[in-house]
């Protein structure tokens, strides 16, 4: 069985200078697509990417992980589109980069389709009615 | 020549015999019937637009508390309201910040919460925190209060908005080298993307383009409820050139509306933060036009394809008002998600919402099709372009004594 997903870690400072992609590469067989990755002035990582391979690989690679201290999130749930604050102007699809979020035409209606999405966060800012949500609470 | 006048149209409302459509259902009409043949059929086109609109506020009288107090200064939910006016009275702008806001410090500054925002949650019924300071008189002795309130608890609260409903507008670009954060939106460097803000076929101004049905006193459709047309707006410049079809080819007409805040939703009144420039208010609007005439309905046959608008740069030509725009673009365009600028393609989005236009149309058409809504005939109509005004620039000369 081959698993694809997209995932969010966010690392302490005590594990922030390990080779966490190196070991999931070796170890685990795991094919890794960096969407995003920032450490803080804290020294926390936060690490977007989309990991495929065997399942077996995938759920070990996880239970590592967590083990070694890190925290794992699904990406799908980070960003979510409040529709009932969107104003259905379409000024986010031209900023985002993904796709994601598209105006349909002819209908000229906002669409926001989660598995396109990188969480670039471009989207939060740009929206003027603050329409797109993160979950994700910022200690950067 | 088909003739029809406004009473016989408020007739028909009153009876529910009246045809109405929206502006872009009588395009369908017309192709089948043309303009004469849908001038004899139709009595009213409903139009719409749901955009930013910075020049929008509110006048409110905010009823007295005992003692009584002549407010100098006024803060409604940290975000400071005009005083300079009578003891309670007080005018809020959609693009007032609070003080502690940090504007652009660190740039782009996000803006979170103004004056657009404050009107949203008042009307949607929200508790509004209320900080007010008095110098003390006789006749009003408070100093000082600090209270909540709600909309319903308040005396008046009067949307006047000196400029809305621009007939057509600019459409933005960035011909710089860096992202620029504008009114018009975030413009990503080197012609990366473009905005716009107009509803195109279903704009109000731009099925009127002579303002020929448009005038003082007209009822229309404001914020969700009824409100009117007060003046022509500021800015106002009906001077602009305009293609055959007497649709201008650059940001022309402007209204002055006004309407009782109680009666309108939050839907149709939302705060907005446009990074890098500051807070503002969507509002959403829709006039109704009469089809007087096969000259009126003329008007109402205008499609995307026709209206063109100016494209202007923002990183110098509009700031610094230097070389002219970069040619024009068609709505039918812009509405496709890309025009070509320079021979390259440009992806282009909207500001204001298509969708919200069209919803407006439809309710204006549902309310006076249960006869709810009667047409107004203008108590005095607008200066259009045989008024030849001309728009000014700010003087910039020497104020000090030797100075010229």
């Amino acid at each position: 069985m081959v698993i694809k997903q997209k995932l969010v870690f966010r690392f302490p400072p005590s594990v922030v200078e390990q080779p966490i992609i190196y070991r999931l590469v070796k170890d685990f067989d795991l094919m890794v697509n960096i969407l995003r990755a920032e450490i803080n002035p804290k020294k926390e990582g936060r690490l977007m990417l989309e990991l495929s391979g065997s399942e077996s690989g995938y759920r070990r690679a996880i239970d590592w992980l967590c083990k070694e201290g890190l925290q794992v999130m699904n990406l799908k749930q980070q960003i979510f589109w409040n529709e009932e604050r969107c104003t259905q102007c379409g000024a986010c699809s031209v900023i985002c980069p993904s796709g994601a979020l598209e105006l349909q035409r002819p209908e000229m209606t906002v669409r926001f389709q989660e598995d396109k999405c990188i969480v670039c966060e471009l989207c939060l800012r740009a929206c003027p009615a603050r329409a797109m949500e993160t979950l994700i609470e910022d200690n950067g | 020549m088909f003739e029809r006048t406004y009473e016989e149209i408020n007739q028909k409302i009153r009876r529910g015999a009246a045809v109405v459509l929206t502006a872009e259902e009588v395009l369908e009409v017309i192709a089948e019937k043309g303009v004469s043949g849908a001038a004899q059929t139709v009595d009213v086109v409903t139009t719409g637009t749901f955009g930013p609109m910075c020049s929008s506020g509110l006048f409110l009288n905010l009823g007295h508390p005992r003692p009584r107090i002549k407010i100098n200064e006024l803060y409604l939910n940290g975000v400071p309201a005009y005083a300079g006016l009578a003891a309670v009275d007080a005018y809020l702008g959609a693009t007032a910040l609070p003080p502690g806001d940090p504007r652009n410090r660190n740039h782009p500054g996000e803006f979170v919460y103004g004056g657009g925002h404050v009107i949203e949650d008042l009307v949607a019924g929200k508790e509004i925190l209320l900080q007010a300071h008095g110098y003390g008189t006789d006749c009003y002795p408070l100093k000082k209060i600090e209270t909540t309130f709600r909309l319903s608890e308040i005396n008046e609260a009067i949307l006047y908005n000196p400029r809305n409903a621009y007939q057509n507008y600019s459409v933005a670009v960035n011909l710089g080298s860096k992202m620029i954060y504008t009114y018009m939106g975030m413009l990503k460097p080197r012609l990366g993307n473009a905005y716009y803000s107009s509803a195109g076929q279903l704009s109000p101004l731009l099925n009127d383009p002579l303002l020929k049905t448009i005038g003082i006193g007209t009822q229309i459709f404001l914020g969700g409820g009824r409100g009117r047309v007060a003046w022509h707006g500021t800015q106002h410049n009906p001077s602009v050139e305009r293609g055959a079809n007497g649709v201008p080819r650059n940001a022309a007409a402007t209204l002055a509306l006004i309407g009782d805040l109680k009666q309108m939703h939050w839907r149709w009144l939302r705060g907005l933060s446009f990074l890098g420039y500051g807070a503002t208010l969507k509002v959403g609007l829709g006039i109704p036009i009469p089809i007087l005439s096969e000259e009126i309905m003329s008007y109402c046959a205008v499609e995307d394809g026709e209206i063109y608008a100016p494209v202007v740069d923002f990183s110098r030509g509009y700031p610094y008002k230097e070389g002219g725009d970069l040619g024009l673009v068609s709505y039918a365009e812009l509405k496709s998600g890309s025009i070509k600028i320079r021979d390259r393609r440009v992806p282009a989005a909207p500001l204001s919402s298509y969708v919200g236009a069209r919803e407006i149309a439809a309710t204006l058409k549902k309310w006076i099709l249960a006869g709810e809504f009667t047409l107004s005939p203008p108590v005095a109509p607008l200066p259009s372009v045989e008024a030849g005004i001309k728009l000014q620039s700010l003087p910039q000369r020497d104020p000090s004594p030797g100075g010229m």
